[in-house]
C-alpha cells in the first residue's frame, strides 16, 4: 500500500505503509540510534512525533516481550529505509509491521531517510503528516502549516492515578511525566520502594509518601508546558534528595530559576558524549531531547553544570549547590543505548543514604 | 590531557612482508600513524622490511629503515638512532612480537626505550593464553573450557574430559597459523604437532569447540584517562568456527537487540579497561543465538585487520587517533577529523550496511584444502556499502574479480543436492554460491540454517536475492522491476543474462529511463552532523551527495583486493598516481573497494568512491563527475581490464591508449610490433585449438612454455617437455577457444631481466634494471631481484636500454611499463612486454629516488619528462646492491606444492640492502622469514637433470662444513665425487626416511628439485611440504640455492684439509 510522507517545507516522500493504515500528524524528528527500535518506538518522550530511524534495516530482530519502555506506546509513526518482514531473534514474538497494526500505529517504509535527515538537520525539526497515495499533496502541505501541535503530551502519557512498585529499600517517589520503563527497573534493582505518582500531583501529597527521594522522569515536549510541575518541584527542592532525568532534568532547571530554549533538531541517539567536568571523564550515552537549558541562565541559579555535551557545549547535568538533588539530561537507565552511566542510579541512593544519616542525626 | 613533551623521537615498527593473516591494512595504519606522529612534531623513526609499502616512502617518516624485523636489526637501529619511545602496535602481529622480543633480550632497558600505548605486560596479558584466562576468570567474564598445552600427551588428557571437537589455537601465531578444529584423534595429533611447531613459545589452547554460536566483533578505543568507545560492532555472517579473516562479516550486527548489543559492548569496554589498553582493541565474542550466555573468543590488543576494515565501514581513522592516544592525547580533546566539529570521543552511527567477503588465493592454487576453518587462508578482501543489506553483498559479491556477479556459479548447475549440502555444511571459500544454488533449488532457509548455523536472518536475505531472480525474468526491461532489482544490489551482468542482451544494453536503457544510483557520504554521524569528507558510495535513493566541483578531474582505478600477483604494490602506485593529479592542479578522484589500503583512506585523495571496479559501477561515477579521463595503467591489472569497456561507453583512457595496451598484449600484434621493431623475442605463436598448439610446439621444439592470453601472475602457465605433457595440460588447465587462445613459446633457459621505464612518448626515462636469481621459469614475482644487475656485460646492459626504448617509443607507451628479459646464450629476448605500473615499481622507486609512479602520472597529463628534469636513458646505477626477495605463505595453505615454477605463489616482498651482494641476500633472506643457520646439514633429491649441477653445490656446502644427506641415486653421485654423504631411506622404506629426517630436524636445508613430467613428482611433494610444516628452507631452483650457498660461504670461513703433497700433482 503506497504511502505518502509529506512535510511542511513541501517535500514529499513516496514510500510503502506498514502498520496501521490510518493517516497521522506530528513533529518528525530523526534518532541515529542502530539498534534498540522497540525501546525507542516505546519510549513515552516521543509522544506526538514522527520518529525517522537514519539505521536503514528495522526491525531485523523483531518485537519481543521484555523490551519495552512503557506498555502503550505513544509516538504517532515511524519512517524507515526498510522495515524487515522476517525478523530473527529468539526473543522474537512478533515483526515490527505486526505490532505497529496491534497498537494502531502507522509507519512508512521505502524513504530515502538520509534524505530526510538532511532536511531535519538543515531546517531544524518540522511538522510532517503521513497519508495515503491518493491524498494531494499541496492540501496536505498547507494543513501542516496552519497546524498547532498539542501540548499537552505530559499528560497524555502520565499515569492517571499512584501505584506502588515495591521493595524495602529507600522509598522513592516517581514522578511520572512520562516515564520509561528503564527508570523504574533501575531503581527497582537497587531496592527501592517505589511510588509512582501522576504529572500533577502536588508536593504536599507527594510528601504524604514520607519519600526518601524524589525521582524526575524523562517526559515528552516543551518543559514549559507543564508550569505545574515547575512549582511543585519548586517546593521540593531541599526537602529529600532529588534525581531527575530528560524533562525532569529541564523542569529542575526552571523549578530553579534556570531557563530552556528549543533545540534545531535535538539529540536523538546512543552515541552522544558527555563529558563529567568534576572526573573529566566522557560518558557516551543515550538521548532524546528536543530541549535543552541554557547555559547562560544557570549563572544567576543556586545550581551548577556538572556535565556538557562534548559536541556543541549544552548543558546535560546540573547540581544544587546546596541542596542534595542532581539531574542530567541524558538517560543513565539506557535502554536502549549505553550503560557508561548507570552509576548515577547508585550516586542517588548514596545521596539517600547520606541523607537519611543526617536526619537521625537532626532527631 | 595535552600530548608528551618529555619524548622527542619515536620508533615505529611496520609489520614486514605481506602474508596470509597480515595484508596492506597495516600498511594503511603504519602509515596514518607515521603522519599522526608527525603531525605532532615528534621525529619518527620507522623499520619495515616491505618496500612495496606507502609507509617506506621517505615522506611518511624523518628516518626510513628498509630492513630485517629482527632482533639483530632491530637493535643495531635502536643502537644507531637512540629513540626515546617505540610504538609496536601498529605493526600487526609482527610489530607486536618484536617488541616482546626486544624488550625480552634487554634491548629496550638497556637503551632507555619506553614502550608507547598499550603496555607490554597487557599485550602478554591479551595474547597469551594463560594470563588471559586468568584474567577473564578474575572480571567474571565467560571463556570457553580451555587447558594450555605443550605436549600431545596434554592434548589428550584434555580431550578425555571434555570430549571432540575441540578447537587448537597456538599461541602468539598469526592469523590462527597452525591451528583448526579437531573431529578425531588423527586430527587432534596432525594439528597438536603443528600448532606446536608454529608457536614461538611450543604453547597451544586446546579449547571447546563453539563452533556455530554467532560471532560478533567489537573495535574498542581507550585513552589513558580511561575513556573508552566502540569504533564499530560487526557480525560474521559465517558463524563461529571459520576464521573471522575468512568470514564474511557485516557492519553493524544486524540481529542482535539493543541489549545483547550493549552486554557485549560492556564485556568489551571491561575488558579493554582492565588490560589498560590504551590504543585500538579488538574483541571478539560468541554469543549464543538461544539465550543471553556469550564467551570471549580472543582479544587483540592492537590495530588490526578489522580495525582497518571497521575504520573504512565507519569513517573513523582508528590508526591515526591510537596513535595520537599512544603519545597521550585524549579522545575527548581530539576532533573527529570526518566532520572536522564534533569529537573523537564518540560512537559513529552508520546509515548503511558494509559487507566484506574475504578474496581466497584459490584460483591459483587449485589444489589447496578450501575448506575453511580457524586457521586464515584469504590473502585480502573487498568491501562494500549499500543502503540495503542485499545490495551491500552483491556489491561485495561482483567487487571480488573472481569472475563472480551474483549468488550463482555456473558451473554448480550440474551438481547433486548431496553436494550442495555438503559444500554448505562445512564452510569453503564458495559456500556463499552454494547458498544460492540451493535456495534456487527451493531448499528451505530452515533447512540450510540446519547444515550451515548461519542466522535465518541472513538466509532470508539471499532467499529475496534469489526470489527476486524470477521477476527480473519474467518482467524484462521492465523499469519498476529494474528499479528494485537495483536496489537489491543487482549487476546489469545479471539482468543482461536474464533478459538474453549484453551488459551495455542493460546500462543504456537504464540510463534512459532514470535508474542510475546517487552517491552518499560517509560520515560517522549518520548525517546528524555537517561533515566535508568526501567519501561516498552509490546506492539506488532519491538524493546526491556527490557534488561535482567544476575543477578538472581524472578518476584513478585502484587495483581491487589483494590477491596473489596483485599485492600492495598497485597500491603505493595509485596513491602515488592521486598524489601527482594533486600536485599538478586536478581534482583526484579514486575508484576501490579494498578497505586494507591506504588509497581507500579519504584524506587521499579529493574524492574517494567506495564502489565495485566493475564497468557500471565506475560509469556511473565518470556519468556523474565527466572527468578529462580515466587512469587505468596504476591499478594492476583489474583496472587494465576495464579499460576497453571504458573506451566501448566513451570514455578517455589517459596515457598509453587501448590499442596499444592491446598491442603489448595481444600475442600476435606485439609479435608483429617486434618484429618492425627488430627486437627478437622467443619463438613462439597463439593456438586457438589442441591441434595448433600441438603443431606450434613441434615447429619450435620442445620444452614450450604455455599459458593463457591475458593473466595476471602466470595464472594456468607451465613449461612441458613432451607432447604428452602438452596435451594433459591443454585438457586439464586450460579451455581454449578462439575467444580465450593459449600462448606457446620457446622456452628458453638464462638469465631473467626485468625493467621498468617510463615514456612521454619522446623520452624513455629507465631508473633501473634488475637482474633475477633464479633463471628465467620462475615467475619474476617468485624470483630474488638483484639490483644493480651484477652479472651483465655492458653490451648486454646497453642492448637492454636499446630495446626497452625501441620498445616504449614503438609501442606508444605514455607513462609507465615494464619489460621481461630473457638473455639466452648471451643474447637478450624480450619475454614480455606489460604497459602499466609493475610489481618492482616501489621497490625501483625507492632504491633509485625516482618517483616512478609520480612522473608517470605527471606525464600521462601532458608535462614532459625533460620538463620534469629526466633524460632519455638508464639513470646512473646507485651504490650498493638490492635485493628483493618473496615471502611465500606456505605454513597457511595446506596441499599446495610450493615448487617455483612460472605460476605465481608468493604473497609478498621484503628488501635486503648493503654494500654486496651476499650481506644483501643475508638481511633479504632473513626479512622473508628465513633461518640461515651456518651449520648442519643439508638434504638433496634432485632431479636427472639437474644432476651436475647439484654436484657442485654439494660440493661447496661440504666445503663450509655442512653434512650432506641425499637418496639413494644422488648419494651414489655425490659418493662418486669423493665427497662424502649419508644415504637416506625413500619415503615410506624401513627405518627412518626423508620425512622422518625432516621431522626430526635433522637437515637445515633441503633442495629438492622437481623430478621431469609431474605424476612421479609426488614423493616430491611430501618432502617439500614436510618441510613447510617444519619450517626448513626447501629450495627447490638451484638459483636459490647457489644464492644462499654464497651468503653461507660469505659468512663461515673454508674448512678444506691442506692438499697431500703427490710430486705428480706439482709437475704436471
Amino acid at each position: 500500500m503506497k504511502k505518502q510522507l509529506i512535510l511542511e517545507d513541501g517535500t514529499v516522500f513516496v514510500g510503502k505503509g506498514f502498520g496501521s493504515a490510518k493517516d497521522v500528524t506530528g513533529e518528525v524528528v530523526f534518532t541515529t540510534g542502530m539498534t534498540g527500535y522497540q525501546e525507542t518506538l516505546s519510549d513515552p518522550s516521543y509522544c506526538g512525533q514522527i520518529i525517522t530511524f537514519t539505521y536503514p534495516l528495522i526491525g531485523n530482530y523483531g518485537i519481543n516481550r521484555d523490551d519495552f519502555e512503557t506498555i502503550q506506546p505513544a509516538v504517532k509513526a515511524l519512517v524507515v529505509k526498510e522495515a524487515a518482514d522476517f525478523p530473527s531473534n529468539f526473543r522474537s514474538e512478533f515483526s515490527i509491521d505486526e505490532y505497529l497494526k496491534m497498537k494502531d500505529i502507522p509507519a512508512i517504509s521505502g524513504v530515502d531517510t538520509r534524505k530526510l535527515t538532511r532536511i531535519i538537520r538543515q531546517h531544524g525539526a518540522l511538522k510532517g503528516a503521513i497519508v495515503s497515495a491518493d491524498v494531494n499533496p499541496e492540501d496536505v502541505i498547507h494543513r501542516l502549516q496552519a497546524t498547532v501541535l498539542p501540548n499537552d503530551q505530559v499528560a497524555q502519557v502520565s499515569t492517571k492515578s499512584a501505584y506502588p512498585s515495591p521493595g524495602r529499600g529507600f522509598r522513592v517517589v516517581l514522578i511520572d511525566f512520562g516515564m520509561k520503563h528503564g527508570i523504574l527497573r533501575e531503581l527497582n534493582n537497587r531496592n527501592c520502594d517505589v511510588v509512582v505518582v501522576p504529572h500533577d500531583t502536588t508536593a504536599e501529597e507527594i510528601m504524604q509518601f514520607k519519600p526518601d527521594g524524589i525521582m524526575l522522569t524523562n517526559g515528552p515536549g516543551n518543559p514549559k508546558d507543564v508550569p505545574y510541575a515547575i512549582e511543585t518541584i519548586k517546593e521540593l527542592i531541599g526537602q529529600v534528595p532529588l534525581f531527575g532525568i530528560c524533562l525532569g532534568h529541564q523542569l529542575f532547571a526552571l523549578a530553579s530559576g534556570a531557563d530552556t530554549f528549543k533545540l534545531k533538531f535535538g539529540h536523538r541517539g546512543s552515541n552522544h558524549p558527555v563529558k563529567d567536568l568534576e572526573t573529566g571523564r566522557t560518558a557516551i550515552t543515550s538521548q532524546n531531547h528536543g530541549f535543552s537549558v541554557s547555559e547562560e541562565s544557570i549563572a544567576n541559579t543556586d545550581l551548577k553544570i556538572t556535565h556538557v555535551a562534548l559536541n556543541d557545549g549544552t548543558v546535560e547535568g546540573l547540581a544544587h549547590k546546596t541542596y542534595p538533588a542532581f539531574t542530567v539530561q541524558y538517560h543513565p537507565e539506557a535502554s536502549p543505548g549505553p550503560e557508561d552511566d548507570n552509576i548515577l542510579f547508585d550516586r542517588f541512593i548514596d545521596l539517600m543514604k547520606k541523607n537519611a544519616a543526617k536526619e537521625t542525626q537532626h532527631a | 590531557m595535552p600530548k608528551r613533551t618529555d619524548i622527542k623521537s619515536i620508533l615505529v615498527i611496520g609489520s614486514g612482508p605481506i602474508v596470509i593473516g597480515q595484508a596492506a591494512e597495516f600498511d594503511y595504519a603504519g602509515t596514518q600513524a607515521c603522519l599522526a606522529l608527525k603531525e605532532e612534531g615528534y621525529r619518527v623513526i620507522l623499520v619495515n622490511s616491505n618496500p612495496a609499502t606507502i609507509m617506506t616512502d621517505t615522506e611518511i617518516a624523518d628516518a626510513v629503515y628498509i630492513e630485517p624485523i629482527t632482533l639483530e636489526f632491530v637493535r643495531r637501529i635502536i643502537q644507531k638512532e637512540r629513540p626515546d619511545a617505540i610504538l609496536p602496535t601498529l605493526g600487526g602481529q609482527t610489530g607486536l612480537n618484536m617488541a616482546v622480543e626486544l624488550a625480552g633480550a634487554g634491548v629496550l632497558d638497556e637503551y632507555n626505550v619506553e614502550v608507547l600505548g598499550t603496555k607490554l605486560s597487557a599485550i602478554e596479558q591479551a595474547e597469551d593464553r594463560d594470563l588471559f584466562r586468568t584474567l577473564m576468570n578474575d572480571l567474571n567474564e565467560p571463556v570457553p573450557d580451555s587447558e594450555i598445552i605443550h605436549t600431545l600427551e596434554e592434548a589428550y588428557s584434555f580431550v578425555e574430559q571434555i570430549g571432540y571437537p575441540v578447537i587448537v589455537r597456538p599461541a602468539y601465531t598469526l592469523g590462527g597459523t597452525g591451528g583448526g578444529i579437531c573431529d578425531n584423534e588423527e586430527e587432534l595429533i596432525e594439528t597438536v604437532t603443528n600448532g606446536l611447531k608454529q608457536s614461538p613459545v611450543t604453547q597451544c589452547l586446546l579449547e571447546k569447540s563453539i563452533a556455530g554460536l554467532k560471532e560478533i566483533e567489537y573495535e574498542v578505543m581507550r585513552d589513558s584517562n580511561d575513556n573508552a568507545i566502540v569504533v564499530c560492532n560487526m557480525e560474521n555472517i559465517d558463524p563461529v568456527g571459520v576464521h573471522t579473516g575468512d568470514s564474511i562479516v557485516v557492519a553493524p550486527s544486524q540481529t542482535l537487540t539493543d541489549r545483547e548489543y550493549q552486554m557485549l559492548r560492556n564485556t568489551s569496554l571491561k575488558i579493554i579497561r582492565a588490560l589498560g589498553i590504551e590504543g585500538g582493541c579488538n574483541v571478539q565474542l560468541a554469543l549464543d543465538p538461544y539465550s543471553f550466555q556469550y564467551y570471549i573468543i580472543e582479544v587483540n590488543p592492537r590495530v588490526s585487520r578489522s580495525s582497518a576494515l571497521a575504520s573504512k565501514a565507519t569513517g573513523y581513522p582508528i590508526a591515526k587517533l591510537a596513535a595520537k592516544i599512544a603519545v597521550g592525547l585524549t579522545l575527548d580533546e581530539m576532533l573527529n577529523p570526518v566532520t572536522g566539529k564534533t569529537y573523537a570521543c564518540f560512537e559513529p552511527a552508520l546509515d548503511y550496511i558494509v559487507s566484506k567477503i574475504p578474496r581466497w588465493p584459490f584460483d591459483k592454487f587449485e589444489h589447496a584444502n578450501r575448506t575453511l576453518g580457524t586457521q586464515m587462508k584469504a590473502t585480502g578482501e573487498v568491501m562494500a556499502i549499500g543502503r540495503t543489506f542485499e545490495e551491500s553483498i552483491l556489491k561485495a559479491v561482483r567487487s571480488l574479480e573472481s569472475g563472480v556477479y551474483h549468488l550463482s556459479l555456473d558451473e554448480l548447475a550440474d551438481k547433486d543436492d548431496a553436494f550442495l549440502e555438503k559444500r554448505i555444511r562445512k564452510a569453503g571459500d564458495e559456500r556463499l554460491f552454494y547458498l544460492g544454488e540451493a535456495l534456487r533449488r527451493g531448499v528451505t532457509i530452515e533447512t540450510i540454517h540446519d547444515w550451515s548455523q548461519i542466522d535465518l536472518f541472513f538466509l532470508k536475505k539471499f532467499e529475496n536475492i534469489v526470489k527476486y531472480e524470477k521477476e527480473v525474468e519474467n518482467n524484462p526491461f521492465d523499469k519498476e522491476t529494474a528499479k528494485k532489482a537495483k536496489q537489491l544490489g543487482f549487476a546489469d551482468k545479471t539482468l543482461a543474462k536474464s533478459w538474453g542482451v549484453v551488459e551495455k544494453e542493460v546500462y543504456d536503457w537504464r540510463k534512459e529511463n532514470g535508474i542510475v544510483p546517487v552517491f552518499k557520504t560517509v560520515d560517522t554521524c549518520a548525517a546528524e552532523f555537517e561533515s566535508e569528507t568526501p567519501y561516498y558510495y552509490g546506492t539506488y535513493e532519491d538524493e546526491n551527495e556527490s557534488i561535482v566541483t567544476g575543477r578538472k578531474s581524472v578518476v584513478v582505478l585502484g587495483s581491487g583486493p589483494i590477491r596473489i600477483g596483485q599485492g600492495v604494490e598497485f597500491d603505493y602506485a595509485t596513491v602515488h598516481s592521486v598524489w601527482a593529479l594533486k600536485e599538478a592542479g586536478y581534482e583526484a578522484i579514486i575508484v576501490n573497494n579494498n578497505p586494507e589500503t591506504v588509497s581507500t583512506d579519504f584524506s587521499i585523495s579529493d574524492k574517494l568512491y567506495f564502489e565495485p571496479l566493475t564497468i557500471e559501477d565506475v560509469m556511473h561515477i565518470i556519468d556523474l563527475e565527466k572527468p578529462e579521463g580515466v587512469i587505468v595503467q596504476f591499478g594492476g591489472q583489474t583496472a587494465i581490464n576495464l579499460a576497453d569497456k571504458l573506451v566501448e561507453h566513451g570514455v578517455k583512457i589517459l596515457g598509453t591508449s587501448l590499442e596499444d595496451v592491446d598491442r603489448a598484449e595481444n600475442r600476435d600484434k606485439f609479435e608483429q610490433a617486434l618484429q618492425e621493431l627488430n627486437v627478437p623475442q622467443p619463438l613462439g605463436r597463439t593456438a586457438f585449438s589442441v591441434e595448433t598448439a600441438v603443431d606450434i610446439a613441434n615447429s619450435i621444439g620442445y620444452p614450450v612454455l604455455v599459458r593463457p592470453s591475458y593473466v595476471l601472475g602466470g595464472r594456468a602457465m607451465e613449461i612441458v617437455y613432451k607432447e604428452a605433457e602438452l596435451l594433459q595440460y591443454m585438457k586439464n588447465a586450460v579451455k581454449v577457444n578462439p575467444e580465450h587462445p593459449v600462448l606457446v613459446d620457446r622456452y628458453l633457459t638464462g638469465k631473467e631481466i626485468e625493467v621498468d621505464a617510463i615514456s612521454d612518448g619522446t623520452d624513455v626515462v629507465i631508473p633501473g634494471i634488475m637482474e633475477h636469481i633464479e633463471r628465467a621459469g620462475v615467475h619474476s614475482g617468485d624470483s630474488i631481484a638483484v639490483y644493480p644487475p651484477q652479472k651483465l656485460t655492458d653490451d648486454q646492459k646497453a642492448k637492454i636500454i636499446e630495446y626497452t626504448t625501441k620498445l616504449a617509443k614503438g609501442l606508444n607507451i605514455i607513462g609507465l611499463l615494464n619489460i621481461q628479459y630473457v638473455i639466452s646464450k648471451g643474447e637478450v629476448f624480450v619475454i614480455e612486454v606489460n604497459p602499466r605500473s609493475s610489481r618492482t615499481v616501489p621497490f625501483l622507486s625507492k632504491i633509485t629516488n625516482v618517483p616512478m609512479a609520480n612522473i608517470a602520472t605527471k606525464a600521462i597529463m601532458g608535462q614532459s619528462l625533460k620538463e620534469m628534469g629526466y633524460e632519455s636513458g638508464l639513470i646512473p646505477e646507485k651504490k650498493g646492491v638490492y635485493v628483493k626477495v618473496p615471502v611465500f605463505s606456505f605454513a597457511k595453505l595446506r596441499r599446495v606444492d610450493t615448487t617455483l615454477g612460472p605460476e605465481m605463489k608468493s604473497t609478498g616482498e621484503v628488501m635486503g640492502k648493503d654494500s654486496t651482494v651476499e650481506k644483501a641476500l643475508y638481511k633479504g633472506l632473513v626479512a622473508s622469514g628465513m633461518k640461515i643457520p651456518t651449520k648442519g646439514a643439508v638434504l638433496l633429491t634432485v632431479a636427472d637433470k639437474d644432476k651436475d649441477e647439484a654436484l657442485v653445490i654439494a660440493k661447496r656446502f661440504h666445503n663450509i662444513g655442512f653434512q650432506l644427506l641425499a637418496t639413494y641415486g644422488t648419494a651414489n653421485l655425490i659418493r662418486e665425487t669423493g665427497v662424502p654423504v649419508q644415504t637416506v631411506a625413500k619415503i615410506g622404506a624401513k627405518g627412518p626416511d626423508m620425512l622422518d629426517v625432516i621431522r626430526g630436524g635433522e637437515a637445515q636445508f633441503i633442495i629438492n628439485t622437481l623430478t621431469k613430467g609431474k605424476q612421479p613428482a609426488r614423493d616430491g611433494f611430501r618432502i617439500r611440504r614436510e618441510s613447510v610444516e617444519n619450517g626448513i628452507p626447501c629450495l627447490t631452483s638451484l638459483d636459490t640455492a647457489t644464492a644462499i650457498l654464497e651468503v653461507l660461504e660469505s659468512m663461515i670461513f673454508n674448512a678444506e684439509a691442506m692438499p697431500k703433497p703427490a710430486l705428480e700433482a706439482i709437475y704436471s
